[in-house]
This record gives C-alpha cells, structure tokens and sequence, in this order.
C-alpha cells in the first residue's frame, strides 16, 4: 500500500531529511506521496515532487497550517490516512509533536525512531539511548513511524512528474495559539546534515570560549554542536545540541572538545564515522570511542589547530 | 488548579544497560532503578505550581509492577499530594500507556497533565502526545518554560530550529524538557512524610481498558560496538592524521 511521507520545512524551502525520509519509505513501498502543509508553500511542493519515488505531493496550502500546530495538522491527516499503508516523517521535533497524536486518533501504535526497514511490517529501532537495537514487528493496519534521518541517504532526485493535489481542507481550531518562534540563523552547515561537527562541552567554560569553536568550524566548513551541560550552562542554545534528547549526527568527522563522553552523549553521535577527542582527562569515556584522541587543555590546541588548517 | 503527573520507573540513567545472552531484551538483573529523569522533571514543576500558589493539588500516577510504587513514593516525597498506581506486569506500549492515563484523566479531571518527553528506556518520546490526542486536549511538548496566565497555559519549546511559545486552553498536556527546571532532592522529613500519603490501587480492566499490543520484538541486539582508536600527541599529528590516514579534511 501507499506510503505518506509528512515534508519537513519552513514554508519557503524543503529541508533535505525529507528526502532521507522518503529514502526510508521506499524500502516498505514503491508508491510515495508526499503531504506539504503549510503556507504559501508552492516551492517546498515543487521541491518534493523533484524525489524520485514520490508520485504526488498534497499541498494544504492555507495559513492555518503556517506553524504546523499538531492541533491542526492531526485533524486534516486522519480523512486521508486510510488510504496509507505507512505514515512516515522526520524524527525532528516537529515529527515526533505530530505523529504520536495522528496515530492515537488511528488507535495504532507509533514505532519511533527507526533506523533500519526489514520488511513492510519489520523495523530496527535503537533504545536505551542507543546501547541496544530492537528489531519490532508491527501489526497496525497504518503504521506511523518515525525515521531516525542520519540512518538513512537523501533520496535521488528524479524528473519530478509527480502531480501536485490540494487539499481544500481548513482545519480552525482554538485550543492552541502560536504565539512566536525565536529560531536561530546560521551560516554554517545545518547540523543534522553536516559533513564535519565540531561539537564542545562544558569544558569550554563559557560563551565567550565557544568562539575558540567557531574559528575551528568555519576553516573546517563545519557545523557546531554542544553537550546539554553546554546548553545547560549557557554557553550556546538548544539548537545544538547532540544527544539522546538532542540531535542525532552521523557525520564523517566529528571533533568533541571539552565533552567527557556521557552514555546520554554518545547517543547522539556514535555513528559518526571518525570520532575525534580532545580532553585534558585521559580517562574520559569520550576516549573509549574516539579514532583519534588528544590528551591536552583545549586552550592551547584549539589555536594551534586553526593556525595548521 | 489540579495537575496530573504520570511517572514512570525506569533504569536509572547512569547505567549502561547490556542486552540480555538470549537477545530477548536488555538485562534488568540487579540493575538499579529510578524515576525517568523527565519525570522528576515533571513533579518539580508541578510543584513549583502549588508553591506559587497555582496548584491545590498534585496527583502522581505510575503504571506498571508493585515496585514502581517507590517511584510513586519518591514523587509525593517531592512534592506530590497523593498517588494512583495501575498495576501491569511487563512491558506496555505507549497507546495502552495513554489509554489508561485516559481513564485516570476522566476520573480525575484534572487542569495540566505534566508527562516527561520521553522515557529513557524505550526512547518513545508518545505518551503525551496519545493521551492529548484521546483526550481532545492541545499539546506543549518539550518545554523548557512554563507559566500560567488568564486560563492558559503558556509553553515555550524547544525545537529544532531554536525555541516556540504556545499558548494553550486548559485543560493541556504538557512535556517536559531538561532545561525545564532543576529537581530538588527530597529531604528525610518529607520522605517519612509520603510513607503517609495515599496510593490508591487500580487494575486496568477497573478502568475499563483492554491493555493490547500491536508491536512484537522480535530481538534486542547489541550495536555494533566502536573500540578505542590511537591517541596522538599534538595537534600537528591530529591534523596529519586527519589528513592522510582518515581522509575527512583537505
Ligand atoms: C535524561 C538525560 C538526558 C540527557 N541527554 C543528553 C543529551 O542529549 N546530550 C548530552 O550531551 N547530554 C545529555 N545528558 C547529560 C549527560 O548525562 C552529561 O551530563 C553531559 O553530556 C555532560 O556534558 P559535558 O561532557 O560537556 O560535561 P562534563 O561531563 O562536565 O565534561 C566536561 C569535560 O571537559 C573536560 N575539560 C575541562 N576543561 C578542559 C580543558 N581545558 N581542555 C580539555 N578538556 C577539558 C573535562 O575533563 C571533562 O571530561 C542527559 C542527561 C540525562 C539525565
Ligand atoms: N508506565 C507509565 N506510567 C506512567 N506514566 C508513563 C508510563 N510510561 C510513560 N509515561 C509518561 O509518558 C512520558 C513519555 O514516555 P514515552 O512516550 O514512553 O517516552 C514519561 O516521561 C511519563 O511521564
């Protein structure tokens, strides 16, 4: 049966993990559509219907879907998602907001966070922050999954002749108000899809030091990443952060400074493939995973490696 | 104002789990077990509530074996006016999970139900979302802020992208994030106290739920592991390593 990819964007453009979200549901069907919701949001549409694999997109095109309140967006999903066989989206917090309150009004379960598919009905799914890997088996009529996206490519892009459908629909509801978003621009490379992460922790000491960081990530092209005692402490926003509750990054190079290497860390990055450390403890467990450690103060080698990049 | 606060038991977070030799699951012999530091997170805000003089009254309810009645404790220790213990055997998945907090939502009636995100066991990251959704009620997942103002809630989250308020009727769900708040610990005095607060004792089918499963784990591995790499002694070899053993900078 058909399977529904929910895109990922800001109403203006497409963000690349629906691509490796529609990666992962060609592996439980050939058939893709693709459901754009949002406002004055033609070109995310366009960009969707570029994946090969996506038959048709639904565009719900309509200010009340502006913020993507769960609210709202459950109610215009339920109607369609009888003719799906899956249901599927980032597990980006907009993914793991919405899909949990489609599924309950399906009464189906939602497997979260998937990071392999074995068969239509069969996924692989990590728990306990990562330090095991459960293979489950869905007997829902519709299941409605989340993909963890570093586990999977960005779908090619193809001719894009997958038609365009609106969806009429206009959800109104008043139990929940956007009322603002504070979201952070940057130049550097998104973290979810960066090819280096320059990530620091607490040992960074301040706000302040983070810049030491930036220098780093900007002649490397990399993006920044923190631990959650980083964010805790101030020192950058939440945004960064990498971990069981944070972002999950699967980079080629990832470079912790500062970071001691918590399980609740490691989590979030331990599929990186080259794992760099550098921390004056020689006995932080960030060493246990690290291809290359450095045992020294931060302070001094930050400058250093710049000066060599 | 009432507040609901479901709570569950889990690992406690400082243990690395192995998984069981007949990769069944994860081995659970001897380990020591907690609230989900979500939830802690929880019962602290709700009770931040009262002591602002928001809240009358703080309900903690758990379900799952009679041992996570110490979870229901250390939560009234904390702050928790009184307690509801549904007990189920074994693992229950999160719409089963929802489907009884429904029940207790009903009977109860309370103006702020307060979940964890997530529980670090399973990872879900569900429950509140299910139980707003059956209940018709909105959402405020992963705050990190908030407050109360003229019969709403008003939630900052933190989301990919950086922070969004909302504002919510009550009654709402709402899930906590870390930065929400610091947990207190519970001093003796209130620890003997709660050993005199109340736990009402529920089954499920008094609730009228049919505890189902739709999802069957057919194996828990381990992750393929990752061993110790070489350590190096300047950042002059870091960076020629880098360079020309590992290949991932120009
Ligand atoms: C439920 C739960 C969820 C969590 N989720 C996350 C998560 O998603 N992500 C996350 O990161 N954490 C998470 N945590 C927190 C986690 O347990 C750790 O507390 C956190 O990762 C520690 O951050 P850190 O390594 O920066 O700080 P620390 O553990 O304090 O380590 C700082 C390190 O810096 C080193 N250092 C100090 N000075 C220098 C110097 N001058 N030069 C070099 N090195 C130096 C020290 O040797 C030390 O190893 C979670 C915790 C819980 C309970
Ligand atoms: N067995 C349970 N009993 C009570 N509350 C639970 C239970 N399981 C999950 N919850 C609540 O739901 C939150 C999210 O859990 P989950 O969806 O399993 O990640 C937890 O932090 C708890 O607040």
């Amino acid at each position: 049966m058909t399977v529904l990819v929910i895109a990922e964007h800001n109403n203006l453009s497409l963000n690349p993990v629906t691509g490796s979200v529609i990666r992962a549901a060609g592996l439980i069907d050939a058939e893709i559509h693709v459901l754009v919701a949002g406002t004055g949001c033609e070109s995310v549409a366009e960009a969707a219907r570029q994946y090969e694999g996506v038959s048709k997109v639904l565009l719900a095109d309509n200010a009340v879907y502006q913020h993507h309140l769960p609210e709202t967006l459950a109610p215009l999903l339920l109607p369609i998602s009888e003719n799906y066989g899956a249901i599927l989206s980032a597990a980006s917090t907009s993914g793991k907001n919405l899909m949990p309150r489609i599924a309950a009004l399906l009464d189906v379960g939602q497997i979260s966070d998937i990071v392999a598919v074995h068969s239509p009905n069969t996924f692989v799914r990590p728990i306990y922050a990562g330090n095991a890997l459960a293979t489950v088996e869905s007997s829902d009529p519709v299941k409605i999954i989340t993909v963890r996206t570093s586990a999977f490519d960005e779908a090619d892009k193809g001719e894009g002749w997958a038609a365009i459908e609106t969806l009429d629909q206009v959800i109104h509801q008043d139990k929940s108000r956007f009322v603002s978003e504070n979201l952070t621009t940057s130049e550097r490379p998104e973290l979810a899809g960066a090819a280096i992460v320059v990530s620091g922790g607490r040992g960074l000491g301040s706000a302040e030091n983070f810049q030491l960081l930036e220098k780093l990530a900007d002649k490397l092209g990399a993006a920044i990443g923190a631990s959650r005692a980083a964010v805790d402490a101030g020192y950058v926003g939440n945004d960064l952060q990498v971990g069981q509750t944070g972002k999950i990054v699967a980079p080629d190079l990832y470079i912790a400074v500062g970071i001691s290497g918590a399980i609740q860390h490691l989590a979030g990055m331990k599929d990186s493939k080259i794992i760099v450390a550098i921390n004056t403890d020689a006995d932080a467990p960030i060493f246990q995973v690290a291809d290359y450690g450095l045992v020294a103060d931060l302070f001094q080698v930050l400058p250093e490696l710049e000066a060599l990049l | 104002m009432k507040i609901l606060v479901p709570i569950k038991r889990v690992v406690d977070a400082n243990i690395k789990v192995r998984v069981a030799a007949d990769n069944a699951g994860v081995d659970l012999n001897n380990v020591k077990m907690s609230m989900n530091p979500f939830c802690e997170i929880a019962v602290e805000e709700a009770v931040r509530l009262k002591e602002q003089g928001l809240a009358t009254e703080i309900i903690a309810v758990t379900i799952g074996e009679e041992k996570s009645q110490e979870q229901l404790r250390t939560a009234m220790a904390l702050g928790a006016d009184r307690s509801i213990w549904i007990e189920q055997s074994g693992p229950v998945e999160p719409l089963a999970i929802a489907k009884l907090l429904q029940a207790v939502v009903k009977k109860e009636a309370p103006d702020l139900v307060i979940l964890g995100k997530q529980s670090i066991d399973g990872d879900n990251n569900q429950v509140g979302q299910m139980l707003a959704a059956l209940c018709d009620m909105p959402q405020g997942t992963f705050a990190f802020k908030l407050a109360i103002e003229d019969g709403r809630a008003i939630v900052s989250r933190e989301v990919d992208g950086g922070e969004q308020v909302v504002s919510l009727a009550l009654p709402a769900v709402v899930t906590t994030d870390l930065r929400l708040n610091e947990p207190r610990y519970a001093k003796l005095p209130d620890i003997m106290k709660a050993k005199k607060k109340p736990i009402e004792h529920i089954r499920p089918d008094a609730l009228g739920v049919a505890v189902k499963s739709s999802l069957k784990t057919l194996s828990v591995s381990e992750p393929e592991g990752r061993s110790a790499g070489v350590l190096v002694s300047s950042a002059r070899e870091l960076v020629e390593k880098l360079r020309n053993e590992a290949r991932v900078i120009p």
